[in-house]
């Protein structure tokens, strides 16, 4: 090994692309990742399919450093919408980088061939990378997981049998020399990762990332025009689809105290700077109704890049975490400067894309109460598809019942009006009555009082509104153990 | 030999390893510029100016192009000249192209082509099917077809039964968007990549627009990220566009679509809307049928014409109908012109057949499937289609019957009703649909082909022919076929660029017909060569034509034998020509457009479908729990590229089906263009359970390349069975016998609305 590089200069974006320390001074904030490695760097394996993170063809993986005592963090990401300072500190992987000049094919990349796998091929490095992530992770799979790692690619040559077959597969071959799973841990590239990690922040011309939530805060503060980059993967769009030009960037994925989950006092804390991918696990571990609720949130390269503290933040009214932070009644930790408040959600969506946040101030962790006794909580997601898809009404409701009473009733739904909310007259038609098909009658009857949603190209507004009536009778029937949900395999029904 | 077995598509190590060059990955020649289209931002009016002057004066721009900067003439439509490259004065969709700005690069491209100023006038716009038919608005005249006397026989049906069916269009939604580099040549030419499905199409239309000769453009393909007829006459637009500025800069230029524009401004799989009048008796066999079709064709004639016959043509499916009349109105909207896409209409006709059917089945309380059966074309009597074609080939009867059995189809539909009794919110279904799709332009002029073979004087074969390689595996299938006819492995041919200067005048890679057209003139070239070659042996080893063998690399001539090289050598030193042009053109093929009759299909492709899905009655979602398939492809040149090809088109039927929306605002303009707002299938879509396999022993009684048969569209329709699946799941949501109004696609709206209706009729 040579000697230790210096560390990364304030101005100089800093991460490594198979194996070698790539050091861009000033680089441009709002390129994508996909541009550098097509237009830059001239690696063409990564395509264009979308340009908006819902195809998969730009996946690439990042290797991320998570202290000298744990694997690095192998993830598929969209490059397409993910701005290119925000590698700084991280291994870039492309499909280029899977198979060493004149050596073999990986095994992921061996298995697609050997299983008739790629058509047209232009998808298929994504399905490579969103693969390569998954053999990393693990040591065996199963259709669940594949289904899940996948769930961020579109194929439209192939059906996807002969890909799942590659997935399953891939695992049987023989440990190859580059890029096994012991290789990818290896102490040189622990230790190359750890030497490009910085002690001073990236800021450079439009895009500063500070590395403490102190520094972030008094930032931001100070400049309450910046736009404040969590995932980025609504802000891509702003670049690769409205060609917006954007204010200097404040990224907050640096911030190390931002990246912490904690436990405590009946809460769970989720900082602003947590992914999905990394959020959701946790959630789902103390809420396991959620399950389906985190599977179905975009894909899983999405998860990876967003944040759910940015969902959040977004107020869009059809971000899926929305209702269910509504039903939990969860928490708001808002930051300005030095100071700290704390807003109950259903006081912080104010009109469509309005919050209570104010100029330079920003979510900086979401609390969730832990579950109690005698609480039934179920969330939905309609939409056209299961996968990576918008939902037309998202609902997450929570009842806790005293002796087949209903003692509170939180009803929170998004897609039926400008922004996420609770639904009050249902909510009141079931307050404090016996937990009967009855109550759910009138609560049903209650609800087309709370909402006069849209007509869209999801759905109409009568869609929307039977659904979300239909929606109360499936938790009322699930709550009395019946199993109203669409199987997803013929196994599971052949017993019945 | 090579044929028939299962080799690798021969990119997919490039694939995997993101080696493969698309056009957007091709190395740029220095100064090259990067273009966009300024579009119509309304469905229909006038344009009284286009003040360019605001686009030019945006960074990095160094020219814009309209229609007065067309050397050449201003349309890009080959059937009928209707499709202007930049629309002069009237407007007719909101996204076509006005004009296109060339940039340093597409960043600035794509921004300046949204700062020109146009003066507009807005006219009423005519978006739909329904409104272009109360208006009579045609891209092209109403056809008409007649066979026996329906009107009478109608009458005289026990049994009658009236409907409609609503079928929505279908976005290609290739991943890789339409694109074309083109560069000036020194000698006034221009050379093109383009990604194109018709590379001599393109090669014309950009003569045409430039005023050169076809001689004097050069149109190169190696390969598409997805075709499926998306890149049959679109890409001369784009092309065209890329022309015209690289001509007017002397710059090479380049455009690309991104996935918006692309989807706004190409065309799309025609909607339908058929209305019919059914007579039957109380077996369910059909006496008599009256169908009116319409469909979107969309401002321009394009494809229409043939698209709208093949409707007309699979109106029968696998069934005969012996009094039968189709009206057919080809609608002009004011919305993107619709175009090819795989099973070119085919699939639309089916469609409807297979409704009316199943409501056949549920008028009588049969199971459908024996009203299929009991309306089967016969082998030997009623085998005659609509159209006077006879059935020579039917093999419908015996692939049905197996597929029955292998799939378990009886047990599994009493399963599924036994648990409908017992469940109230999720309800099963399950269906059987066949397919039966001919195969051949029906334009009998487009079915022939070219191909080039060239043999070096190390023994190495260089392939190219007029296909296309859009990820359907015709490269390695046509190479497997050139290695059989030469003996040698499949790694000796190396198949190259689709070239318009290589192979000219060549049909698209179209219709299903890559391989048999494309194959079989590989084919002749090699036979040629091989017979050089023999003749060659012949007299330098003084042995008979009939003892010369190439086999495995190596000529075997009685009991003496070299290796092919060596051959190839002696035989260039003896002077004689390595390289040959091979050609075909389908026999037996005739069609009269004016009485609609004659042989437009060389044979006919068949498989069929058993799907079982759930529905959840509260939200309308559903789910496909397993699908079996058996297919016939003849005799297979490749058994997994086969397989392939019915997998996918399986899955991309479903999506057109299902889940794939096509949806515009009151203004005419799409709002469904991007995948975040258009959801074709994901992985999980493939249904948890499959299986697939290919019918076996079934040679094609025409000789075909080998006895295969053509597989790229006839898989799309066995998709039709989830729709079915779905019908029968809605049927456990009403009364016994009700009609079923399911609109395509079923989205959970669509299915729910249904559901709700019948829920109602029940409760009555």
């Amino acid at each position: 090994m040579t000697a230790p590089a210096p560390p990364p200069s304030s101005r100089t974006l800093t991460f490594l692309l198979d194996g070698d320390v790539v050091r861009l001074p000033d680089p441009t904030p709002t390129m994508t990742v996909l541009d550098y490695l097509r237009d830059t760097a001239g690696r063409c394996g990564t395509k264009e399919g979308c340009a908006e993170g819902d195809c998969g063809a730009c996946t690439v993986v990042l290797g991320e450093f998570d202290g000298p005592d744990r694997p690095i963090r192998y993830e598929a990401i969209n490059a397409c919408i993910r701005f290119l300072p925000t590698l700084d500190g991280k291994a870039l992987l492309t499909v280029e980088s899977l198979q060493a000049p004149d050596g073999p094919l990986h095994p992921v990349q061996q298995a697609l061939v050997d299983c008739h796998g790629s058509q047209c091929g232009f998808c298929t490095p994504g399905f490579v990378m969103s693969l390569f992530a998954l053999y990393q992770s693990c040591e065996a799979t199963d259709r669940a997981s594949v289904l899940n790692a996948l769930s961020g690619n579109l194929c439209r040559c192939t059906g996807y049998r002969p890909i799942l077959d590659a997935a399953l597969r891939m695992f049987d071959y023989p440990t190859p020399q580059r890029w096994s799973r012991a290789d990818a841990q290896s102490s040189a590239r622990h230790q190359q990762l750890e030497q490009i990690q910085r002690t001073e922040a990236l800021r450079g011309n439009g895009f500063h990332a500070p590395l403490s939530v102190d520094e972030l805060a008094e930032r931001y503060a100070a400049e309450p025009n910046a736009l404040l980059l969590a995932g980025g993967t609504d802000i891509g769009l702003w670049v690769t689809k409205q060609l917006r030009d954007l204010p200097p960037l404040l990224w907050l994925g640096e911030a190390k105290a931002l990246q912490q989950m904690v436990c405590q006092d009946d809460q769970l804390i989720i900082g602003a700077g947590v992914t999905l991918s990394r959020a959701w696990p946790q959630i789902v571990a103390h809420y396991p109704t959620l399950a389906e609720q985190a599977e179905r949130f975009a894909s899983l390269p999405i998860r990876n890049s967003a944040t759910l503290c940015g969902n959040l933040a977004n107020g869009s009214p059809i971000g899926d975490a929305l209702p269910v932070m509504l039903a939990l009644d969860a928490l708001l930790e808002l930051r300005h400067d030095t100071a700290t408040r704390y807003l109950p959600i259903d006081q912080f969506y104010l009109d469509y894309r309005r919050t209570a946040l104010q100029p330079g101030e920003f979510i900086a962790a979401v609390h969730l109460p832990l579950p109690s006794a005698g609480e039934h909580l179920a969330s939905y997601k309609v939409a056209k598809r299961f996968d990576q898809d918008i939902s037309a009404v998202s609902a997450t409701f929570l009842v806790l019942l005293e002796h087949h009473r209903v003692r509170e009733v939180r009803l929170a739904f998004g897609g039926m009006a400008a922004t996420a909310r609770r639904a009050s007259a249902a909510e009141a038609a079931l307050r404090d009555q016996p937990w009967t098909l009855a109550s759910i009658e009138a609560a049903q009857a209650a609800l087309q009082q709370d909402f006069t949603p849209l007509s869209d190209l999801r759905a109409s507004n009568a869609y929307r509104l039977q659904v979300a009536t239909n929606l109360l009778l499936r938790f009322y029937l699930q709550t009395q153990g019946e199993d109203v949900s669409l199987p997803a395999d013929p196994a599971s029904i052949q017993g019945a | 030999m090579a044929a028939g077995k299962s080799y690798p598509h021969d990119s997919a190590a490039l694939h995997v390893s993101g080696r493969a060059l698309y056009c957007d990955d091709i190395p740029l020649p220095a100064r090259t510029l990067h273009a966009a289209f300024g579009v119509s931002p309304i469905a229909h009016g006038l344009l009284h100016r286009l003040d360019l002057a605001p686009v030019l004066a945006m960074p990095g721009v160094i020219a814009t192009a309209g229609p007065a900067d067309i050397p050449g003439e201003n349309n890009y439509g080959s059937a009928v000249h209707d499709d202007p490259i930049f629309a002069a004065d009237r407007l007719e969709y909101a996204g076509q192209p006005l004009y296109a700005v060339a940039a340093e690069t597409m960043a600035q491209a794509r921004r300046a082509a949204r700062a020109a100023t146009l003066d507009l006038e807005t006219l009423p716009a005519i978006l739909d099917i329904r409104a272009a038919l109360a208006a009579q608005h045609f891209v092209l005249p109403t056809e008409r077809m007649q066979r026996g006397t329906p009107q009478q026989a109608l009458a005289q049906a026990p049994r009658r039964l009236q409907g409609s069916v609503v079928l929505g269009g279908q976005d290609h939604f290739y991943l890789e968007g339409q694109i074309a580099i083109a560069i000036p040549q020194d000698d006034g030419g221009m050379l093109v990549h383009s990604s194109t499905q018709h590379p001599s199409e393109v090669q014309g239309i950009v003569a045409q627009a430039l005023g050169l000769t076809a001689s004097q453009v050069t149109v190169i393909c190696r390969r598409m990220g997805g075709g499926f007829g998306g890149k049959e006459t679109q890409p001369a637009l784009v092309a065209a566009a890329a022309a015209v500025l690289a001509h007017k800069t002397g710059r090479p230029v380049k455009l690309r679509l991104d996935r918006d524009d692309d989807m706004v401004i190409t065309g799309k799989r025609h909607d339908f809307l058929s209305d019919y009048d059914v007579g039957f008796d109380d077996t369910g066999r059909i006496l008599a049928l009256e169908v009116m079709l319409a469909s979107r064709c969309g401002y321009s004639a394009d494809l229409s014409g043939p698209i709208n016959d093949r409707a007309v043509f699979h109106l029968d499916n696998a069934y005969f109908l012996e009094h039968v009349a189709v009206t057919s109105h080809r609608c002009k909207t004011h919305t993107v012109s619709n175009t090819a896409f795989r099973g070119f209409g085919g699939p639309q006709g089916m469609v409807v057949i297979e409704h009316l059917i199943d409501g056949i089945a549920r008028d009588l309380g049969m199971d459908p499937l024996d009203v299929r059966r009991r309306n089967f074309y016969g082998v030997t009597d009623r085998n005659v289609t609509h159209y006077g074609q006879t059935v020579e080939d039917n093999v419908i009867h015996g692939l049905v019957d197996q597929l029955e059995h292998s799939s378990q189809y009886r047990a599994r539909r009493c399963a599924v009703q036994a648990w409908n009794q017992s469940h109230a919110v999720i309800k099963r279904g399950i269906a059987l649909t066949p397919v039966k799709f001919g195969i051949s332009f029906t334009s009998t002029m487009f079915n022939q082909a070219g191909a080039l073979l060239q043999i070096y004087t190390d023994g190495s074969v260089l392939l190219n022919h007029g296909g296309t390689e859009m990820g359907q595996g015709l490269q390695v299938k046509v190479a497997q076929i050139v290695a059989t006819e030469l003996g040698l492995p499949l790694t000796a041919i190396r198949v190259t660029a689709t070239d318009t200067s290589k192979v000219p005048n060549t049909s698209a890679t179209a219709a299903s017909s890559g391989a048999d057209l494309n194959g079989m003139a590989a084919r002749a070239a090699a036979q040629t060569l091989r017979e050089r070659l023999t003749a060659h042996a012949c007299v330098r080893h003084g042995v008979s034509a009939e003892s010369v063998h190439f086999q495995a690399g190596l000529v075997r001539m009685g009991a003496q034998s070299c290796s092919f090289a060596e051959l190839v050598l002696d035989a260039y030193k003896a002077r004689i020509s390595l390289s040959a042009a091979g050609f075909y053109r389908t026999p037996k093929i005739h069609w009269d457009k004016s009485s609609w009759t004659g042989r437009p299909f060389y044979y006919f492709a068949y498989g069929a479908a058993v799907a079982e899905v759930a529905i959840d009655t509260l939200t309308g979602e559903s789910t496909l729990l397993q699908v079996d398939i058996l297919h016939d492809v003849g005799t297979s040149l490749n058994p997994a590229i086969d397989l392939g090809q019915i997998e996918g088109g399986f899955l991309q039927g479903v999506g057109w089906l299902t889940s794939e929306e096509l949806c515009w605002n009151e203004q005419g303009s799409l709002r469904s263009h991007s995948p975040s707002t258009y959801k074709i299938p994901t992985a999980r879509d493939w249904p948890a359970r499959s299986v697939v396999a290919l019918l076996e022993h079934s040679p094609n009684p025409e000789a075909t390349v080998y006895r295969s048969k053509a597989v790229g569209e006839p898989p799309l329709m066995l998709g039709i069975a989830v729709l079915h699946a779905l019908r029968d799941a809605c049927a456990a949501c009403g009364p016994a016998g009700a009609a079923i109004a399911l609109e395509a696609p079923a989205t959970p709206e669509s299915l729910l609305r249904t559901i709700t209706a019948l829920a109602r009729r029940h409760a009555v």
